[in-house]
Order: C-alpha cells, then sequence, then structure tokens
C-alpha cells in the first residue's frame, strides 16, 4: 500500500470512529448561530438586507472563524494524537505497517473533512437561514452576491481549518499540555492587526482577511479582528496559508517520525 | 542461521532520561519459543518494545528478521505484538477492533474479515466478538489483544505477559497454540512470570535482572553452565540405600537424600556426567530395578534462583 493509501486508511477508519460525534460540544459550537439565527428569522419581520449583511458577515468573521473554529479545530486536533496517548491506544496504530508520516497525515485529513464538514455545514445553514426567510433575502440568494459570498466563507472555513487543524496537531506533538500554546495562540491570533508587518505573516489570521466577501464596520479594539491593515491578494492569501499549512504538518510528520510510545512518561 | 531468520540485539542500551531500561544487551534469538524472565523492572517489556519499534535504543543496533528497528513499515506486517497495555479504543466490539486494525494493512474487504474471523476463532472469542470490549473480564481482553497479534498471520510474535487474567484452561490452551506456532517456524517471544508454564514450553530462555542479561540459551545448557550450584538429579528405583550407598563413594556427589515415598534419591552433584557414569556402573553390579533418572532442578525458576538469588514467587 502507498503511503497515501496509508494515510488515506487512516483518515477512514478515524472518520468511522466518529472524530466529531464524540465531542458534542463543537457541533453545538458550530450550529448554535443556526439557532440564533432562526430564531431571528421567527421573532423578527422587519429584514433591511444591509443589516441581515452585516449580522451574517459579523457571525461568519467573528464568532465562526475566531472562536468556533478556532476552538472546534483546538478540541479536536489536539486529540488526535494526544488523545490516543491519554488512552493508551497509541501502540495499536504504531504496530500496523503504517509510515508514521502516513498515519499524522491521515488524522489530519479526517480532522479537517470532520472541521469543514460540521462548520461549512453551520455557515451554510446561516446565510440560507438569514437570507431565505423574507422576499429580499431570497432574491440576494437567487440574483445577488450571497452565493458568491458564501463560497468565499466556505474557502475561509476550509483555510481556516487547515491552518488552525496543522498548527494544534503540531501542538500536541510538541507539548505535554498543549492547551496552554493554544491559549496563547488565540492571544497571538487577536492581536495580529496591531503587531508589525513582518510579524503578521506568522498567523493563520493575516491569510483568511482578504478572504472575507464583506469589511465590517467596525471601530475601535474590535477592528483588530476584521479590518485588513495590509490588503493582500486572494491569490497569495490562499496560497501562503496553504504553504504555512504544508510547512507546519512536515515538521510534525518530522516530530511524529521520532515518538516513542512510552506512555508513564506522558 | 542468517540474521534474515533472527532476532539479533548488538549491544543495545536504552535509557529512559536517566532511567535504565536494558543495558549492552547481545542476543540472538532463534525461532521457536524465547521466554523472557525476570522481575518487575529487569527489562523485559523494554526489550520486547524494542523489537516491536515502539522504542528505539538508544545505543547499539538490531534487526529483527534483518529489519532494521526503525522500518516500521515491514516490521508491522511482520510482527504481532500483544502488549501488557489494557486499553482499547472507546467503544469497540470485540470484532470492530480486529478488523478495524485489519483494515490498515490495507487487505481487501473479505481478506480481513476471514482474517478477523481465523484469530478470534484462533484464541476462542468467537462468540463474544460482537460484545463491547468494555463489557469483556480480563481474560477475555487479553484474548482478544492476542487475535489481534495473530491476525495478520505475523512471522514474530511477541507477548508480553500473555497467560495474565487467563484461568487454568485458557492458559493451557495459549501455551499449546504457541506451541503450535512455534512448530510452524514462528518466533514466539514470551515475557511472563508463571515460569513454571513457560518453562514446559520454552525452547531457549533469556533472564533478566536490572536491565542486564544475566544468562541466555537452552535452559538445559543454562543450567549446566551454573556451577556454584551442585546439580540435582532425581533417580526413581526399587532399593535406593543400596544406590544411595554406591554414590556416596563418589567425589562429584555432595548430598544423597532417600525420597520422602522410599523409592528413590534426590542426589546432588557437581558433575552431571560423571554420575551418569558412576549411576550406570552401580547399576550394572548390583541390578537394581532403575525407573527413572531426571534433573531435580533443570528448571528456569531453579536457574533463576541460582542466578539472580531471587524467590522465583517474586518473579
Amino acid at each position: 500500500m502507498s503511503a497515501l493509501g496509508q494515510a488515506w486508511a487512516v483518515a477512514r477508519m478515524e472518520l468511522r470512529r466518529g472524530v466529531s460525534w464524540r465531542s458534542l460540544w463543537v457541533l453545538m459550537m458550530a450550529f448554535a448561530p443556526v439557532v440564533i439565527i432562526a430564531a431571528h428569522a421567527i421573532g423578527d419581520h422587519t429584514h433591511p438586507l444591509d443589516d441581515e449583511t452585516l449580522i451574517l458577515n459579523g457571525i461568519v468573521q467573528i464568532y465562526y472563524v475566531r472562536c468556533g473554529i478556532f476552538f472546534g479545530c483546538l478540541g479536536l486536533f489536539l486529540r488526535l494524537v494526544r488523545g490516543e496517548v491519554a488512552e493508551r491506544t497509541l501502540h495499536y496504530l504504531f504496530l500496523a505497517p503504517l509510515r508514521r508520516e502516513a498515519l499524522l497525515l491521515g488524522k489530519f485529513v479526517a480532522g479537517v473533512l470532520t472541521t469543514v464538514l460540521v462548520f461549512g455545514t453551520g455557515v451554510t445553514a446561516s446565510v440560507l437561514l438569514m437570507y431565505g426567510h423574507f422576499g429580499e433575502g431570497r432574491t440576494f440568494l437567487a440574483h445577488g452576491p450571497a452565493l458568491a459570498h458564501l463560497r468565499l466563507d466556505l474557502l475561509v472555513v476550509l483555510l481556516a481549518c487547515l491552518g488552525y487543524g496543522a498548527v494544534f496537531l503540531a501542538f500536541s506533538l510538541l507539548f505535554k499540555n498543549p492547551a496552554v500554546p493554544g491559549v496563547l495562540l488565540a492571544f497571538w491570533e487577536g492581536v495580529n492587526g496591531a503587531l508589525p508587518a513582518w510579524l503578521k505573516h506568522l498567523s493563520v489570521t493575516f491569510y483568511l482577511k482578504p478572504l472575507f466577501p464583506v469589511e465590517l464596520p467596525i471601530t475601535g479594539v474590535w477592528s483588530l479582528f476584521t479590518v485588513v491593515a495590509e490588503p493582500t491578494p486572494v491569490w497569495l492569501a490562499v496560497s501562503g496559508l496553504i504553504a504555512f499549512t504544508c510547512v507546519v504538518v512536515a515538521l510534525a510528520c518530522r516530530r511524529m517520525r521520532r515518538i516513542e510510545v512510552s506512555y508513564s512518561s506522558d | 542461521m542468517s540474521a534474515e531468520r533472527r532476532i539479533v540485539f548488538e549491544d543495545v542500551s536504552k535509557f529512559y532520561g536517566e532511567v535504565l531500561g536494558v543495558n549492552r544487551v547481545t542476543l540472538s534469538l532463534p525461532p521457536g519459543i524465547t521466554s523472557l524472565v525476570g522481575p518487575n523492572g529487569s527489562g523485559k517489556t523494554t526489550l520486547m518494545n524494542l523489537m516491536t519499534g515502539l522504542i528505539r535504543p538508544t545505543r547499539g543496533r538490531l534487526s529483527v528478521l534483518g529489519l532494521a528497528s526503525d522500518d516500521c513499515v515491514e516490521l508491522g506486517r511482520r510482527i504481532g505484538y500483544c502488549t501488557q497495555f489494557d486499553s482499547f479504543p472507546r467503544g469497540v466490539t470485540g470484532r470492530s477492533f480486529v478488523r478495524g486494525w485489519l483494515g490498515l494493512h490495507g487487505l481487501r474487504a473479505e481478506e480481513a474479515d476471514r482474517l478477523t474471523a481465523e484469530a478470534l476463532d484462533r484464541v476462542g472469542m468467537t462468540e463474544a466478538a460482537d460484545r463491547k470490549v468494555a463489557a469483556y473480564s480480563k481474560g477475555m481482553r487479553q484474548r482478544i489483544r492476542l487475535a489481534l497479534a495473530l491476525s495478520h498471520r505475523p512471522e514474530v510474535l511477541v507477548l508480553d505477559e500473555p497467560l495474565n487474567g487467563l484461568d487454568p484452561m485458557a492458559r493451557a490452551e495459549c501455551l499449546a497454540l504457541f506451541k503450535g506456532l512455534a512448530a510452524e517456524g514462528l518466533h514466539v517471544v514470551i515475557s511472563s512470570h508463571i515460569l513454571h508454564e513457560v518453562d514446559r514450553v520454552s525452547d531457549h530462555v533469556v533472564l533478566l535482572s536490572h536491565g542486564y542479561v544475566v544468562a541466555e540459551g537452552q535452559i538445559h545448557d543454562v543450567r549446566t553452565e551454573v556451577t556454584d550450584h551442585p546439580m540435582q538429579m532425581l533417580v526413581r528405583c526399587n532399593r535406593p540405600h543400596v544406590l544411595a550407598a554406591g554414590l556416596f563413594a563418589a567425589d562429584h556427589v555432595v548430598e544423597v537424600r532417600i525420597h520422602p515415598d522410599g523409592k528413590g534419591l534426590l542426589v546432588r552433584t557437581r558433575d552431571a556426567a560423571a554420575f551418569h557414569r558412576q549411576l550406570n556402573r552401580i547399576v550394572l553390579e548390583t541390578e537394581i530395578g532403575l525407573e527413572a533418572v531426571s534433573p531435580a532442578d533443570d528448571d528456569v525458576g531453579a536457574v533463576y534462583q541460582y542466578l539472580i538469588g531471587s524467590d522465583t514467587e517474586a518473579v
């Protein structure tokens, strides 16, 4: 079996185990806005399109990307290897005829597929509910730029899951308690807008911000989360984040090759 | 025998930080059943983890059937390891546990299903295979781990305390299974503290203490080399007093005791070969009816006690 075949076998095994369903809270994080938008759709009958668009993009940019996807990836990707160590089951995978890199890659693919599916569905449902319950919104969906916005939002979801997933997977291999660097990363991503230009490149946020379809009219400290201080072309943002992901996953693979099963020291 | 058929350790040491796992181990294990014997902390599990690639040596080299210990793909294909870790992925049944693991071997679904059924049958777990592992007894969990180790038909089977938690009947079945696998040409490496049972099936023993190999080889050869302790021989005969009088005259005989049932002798001798010559001579001269002659301390427990000075119960 080729290395890619091995990785896919691991990914299928992880998906069968139910990477995400083990953690109900991730589902709740992904669909909490959907419930709130549904309540809004039922209770509020004045629906100015511009307001709805701003609210929706606020939810995607601030809630989904900054909170839901970030912490969802933190919870899921940290568990992919660290969870096996905690439950003392990693040796079963190490005893299978798999390259360690393929094992890690398979787990990463399973994590990305799961988070993209969960959060992508949440974002899609949010968009459809937000515009789908009033006439002007439905027209905006059918004939306006709403679907183009949705495609960009889904691209952001995919890239965020790739970037954060890679970083948290690497953290789980490098640190005994990866939650601490995870919290530090949350801070780093939060203040990214205030960092010197060269440091901004060392974050996932930097590459995601230029992809958002709508710029939110936010001032003050919240603008750190949304304002693009240094506009980056879309192609550069996408390829930059993919390259960043590849580098981090490659480093994680290198670390994975050297890991020994010694549960007592963990 | 070439290294392609052996498990070879060349001056292998393993340290966990400051803590010694094993030190300067040089071994060459042939096919058949090899028992690793030693008390807790003697390095048995470290040796097993090293040969299965779960850990890497700090110093030295080792190869399994000619494969380097970092060739995890080939090692995974050719080694089956039943570890002591009594843990399983959440929610699995016995069958899904084995089948899911075989899924990582790149087998076709029908082949994986067939091997799963075969492995479950070999360890007597077919009936309970579709129950959750969490509901299994300790012995059943042990057997399902054994099924996993056997499932891909490995050439080397490494078993860390495989008899733990098994009832006497299951232990006997497992030992028969190990003997059968060894007869097929497999390497079966066992660690166990149930010495008298391991002793019955072992072709080769490795005695460990504090991370060092104290002795290794066929148990009889190891016993012969322990010259500090005279060998004990049990002689069953119809006139033990006559035989005792004849044996006392020999220099190599240290002690002769009449067996409590009055139908034999326990003899301690420094030279087993000379003892046998002397015995033959006496039997011919006196026409004693000889029933049996066997070593009384030619087993792993006795050898271990002589070499390491520990009570075998503590092993």
